[in-house]
């Protein structure tokens, strides 16, 4: 058959991701797209190859894939168990997936979303210019056993047995986000209060939003005041009707109620991805000039992940059986007479 | 916070406010009226025809418009400042509706199984279901907004006594073409959703056709007839298609 994953086993939340659709907010369609898009350019700089290719998302734990041809991949993202044929293969880097080995992805070790690659992309079908299931919206499916997903021609070279240093994001920790129009409506105590509170990420939460769970009381408008519906984007921070935070994620709706005491920086939107539940977060506003410098430093973080790849260098302990490790090198050889 | 909150302690409208890090907000009103819908509409369209540089993309919900900027390119006071030269620059609340409008006429069927919450919704408008269900039937609604869900329009207005509250505890899942009830509004589904509103009538109808040439069927600004129709017409309208026996016309 032609160049893809077969997908012998999936997790309940393993779907097609990339970049998203951005531009549809007119039409009710919120642009989707990977939970932590540094995850997709992280890959994409592993593979050499463009950050617009479309990656599998695994939430909470992976699946059993099996490649029809020798294909490079990149496993990024929330730590997962990785073994191929039963060895252990290194998270945040690039290896060469045989044909017909079973690769397994079991579940994270910190945070929520890992991240498969594949050299070339999956190439699902576009709909409305982009490949991400956006199952809010009724686009695309989860992926399921017995799936067989197309895969692109790889482009981005040969290379593997690279590896990357992921930026931290996936034990919580400091969120920065800024205020914004509605912020006024709570009081400035209240804000205050907000940012000195501890917050725990509920079992609540998935690709729409996630539930922050105050250490304290909860938090509300100034006398209780509702406010009309307007347009709502991924990071923007919703005080729900029982006074607990719920900071919308990329495929939030695109319009809502609630009053928002302010929002996650773009840049620090994956770290709130990544909190699993029980994992503790602070929200703290910094102003609009130390947000921008922040995001501008996170762009450039993007754009040079490609310098900061280093040789994976593998550990004799921990392979197994050294005599299948050569026979994985046989088929990189093979691959590269192609 | 002081250098974007400072400017949002004002009382009047239109106002704008920054969103997040790289989105604006420009609001006509803070409730619901026929003229801040208009004046929404109508900015937004001018944003779309005369896009100021950094503009990336724009949308309008009941009373406001949403403007999101590319923030590592353009300094966000440019675009704030260009938003309030173009709001400065009319009386928005007098412009007209959008060109290019049409009128729908969509079959529904009130009540029965398909629409479960014909009797409650008409109960707390204070009407018995059959007068509910023709004052509805009868009733010529405009898209006040598409949102929430993809291509889902918010229909409106209804007679005040439709002012009826969203319920405290949401339904199970609606269908998509599921016609609801609440705030003097009616909400077409989209997608198959739980919701607080009433289910009061059932449609064949898709408003949103992610493989279709046209993918995002109805606009603001168009104008909507729910008419009644029998439960074996609505069957045989759900075979024949996605817009389930729905008609249109160019409103002139």
């Amino acid at each position: 058959m032609s160049r893809g994953l077969i997908v012998h086993q999936a997790g309940p939340g393993v779907s097609v991701q990339d970049l998203g659709r951005p531009g549809y907010l007119a039409f009710g369609l919120s642009r989707g797209g990977a939970a932590d898009l540094r995850a997709l350019h992280e890959g994409a700089a592993l593979l050499g190859q463009a950050p617009g290719l479309a990656a599998l998302e695994m939430a909470g734990t992976g699946g059993t894939f099996e490649a029809t041809e020798p294909m490079r991949i990149a496993l990024v993202g929330a730590p997962m168990r990785a073994h191929l044929d039963g060895t252990p293969l290194a998270w945040n880097a690039s290896h060469l997936l045989p044909a017909g080995a079973r690769l397994v992805v079991g579940p994270a070790s910190a945070g929520v979303y890992g991240y498969l690659h594949a050299g070339g992309g999956i190439a699902t079908p576009e709909v409305l210019g982009a490949r991400a299931a956006h199952l809010a919206a009724g686009l695309g499916a989860a992926v399921s056993a017995g799936d067989r997903l197309p895969v692109g021609t790889d482009r981005g070279g040969a290379e593997t047995g690279l590896r990357l240093d992921p930026e931290e994001r996936f034990a919580g920790g400091a969120v920065r986000i800024v205020a914004g129009c509605q912020t006024g409506l709570f009081d400035p105590a209240d804000v205050a209060r907000f940012e000195e509170t501890v917050f725990t990420r509920d079992l609540r939460g998935n690709r729409m939003g996630v539930r922050l769970i105050p250490d304290g009381e909860g938090f509300a408008a100034r006398d209780g005041l509702s406010v009309l519906s307007e347009a709502i984007v991924p990071g923007d921070i919703q005080i729900t009707g029982d006074g607990v935070p719920f900071v919308l994620m990329a495929e939030s709706q695109t319009t809502g109620g609630y009053p928002r005491i302010g929002a996650v920086l773009p840049c620090d939107l994956a770290r709130v991805a990544q909190a699993a539940p029980g994992t503790r977060l602070r929200l703290r506003f910094v102003p609009m000039g130390e947000a921008l410098t922040a995001e501008r430093r996170a762009a450039e973080a993007r754009a040079s992940l490609r310098r900061r790849l280093t040789r994976l260098v593998r550990d004799p302990r921990e392979i197994r059986d050294l005599l299948s490790c050569q026979l994985i090198s046989g088929a990189i050889a093979g691959h590269e007479e192609e | 916070m002081a250098d974007v909150t400072g400017k949002m302690s004002q009382d009047t409208f239109p106002r704008l406010g920054r969103v997040g890090l790289d989105g604006l907000l420009v609001s006509f009103g803070d409730r619901l009226s026929e003229a801040a819908n208009r004046a929404a509409l109508a900015f937004r369209a001018a944003v779309e025809r005369d896009t100021p540089d950094g503009v990336e993309e724009s949308a309008t919900s009941l009373v406001s418009v949403f403007v999101r900027f590319d923030v590592l390119r353009v300094d966000p006071a440019g675009v704030m400042a260009a938003m309030a030269r173009l709001l400065e620059s009319r009386d928005w609340y007098a412009e007209a509706l959008p060109e290019g409008r049409r009128l729908w006429r969509i079959p529904t069927v009130y009540g029965t199984d398909l629409a479960p919450q014909l009797d409650e919704a008409a109960g707390e408008a204070g009407l018995s279901p059959k007068a509910a269900a023709a004052e509805i039937a009868a009733a010529r609604v405009r898209v006040q907004t598409i949102g929430f869900a993809p291509g889902q329009p918010y229909l409106g207005a209804l007679p005040e006594h439709w002012n009826i509250p969203r319920q405290q505890t949401l339904t199970g899942r609606v269908p998509v073409g599921a016609l609801v009830v609440a705030i003097r509004q009616l909400v077409l589904f989209s997608v198959s959703t739980p919701t607080g509103w009433r289910h009061v009538g059932q449609t064949a109808f898709r408003p949103f056709r992610p493989e279709a040439e046209v993918p995002f069927v109805l606009r603001p600004g168009d104008e909507v007839i729910f008419e009644a129709v029998g439960r074996g017409t609505y069957e045989r309208l759900r075979e024949a298609g996605p817009d389930g026996g729905a008609t249109c016309e160019v409103l002139r």
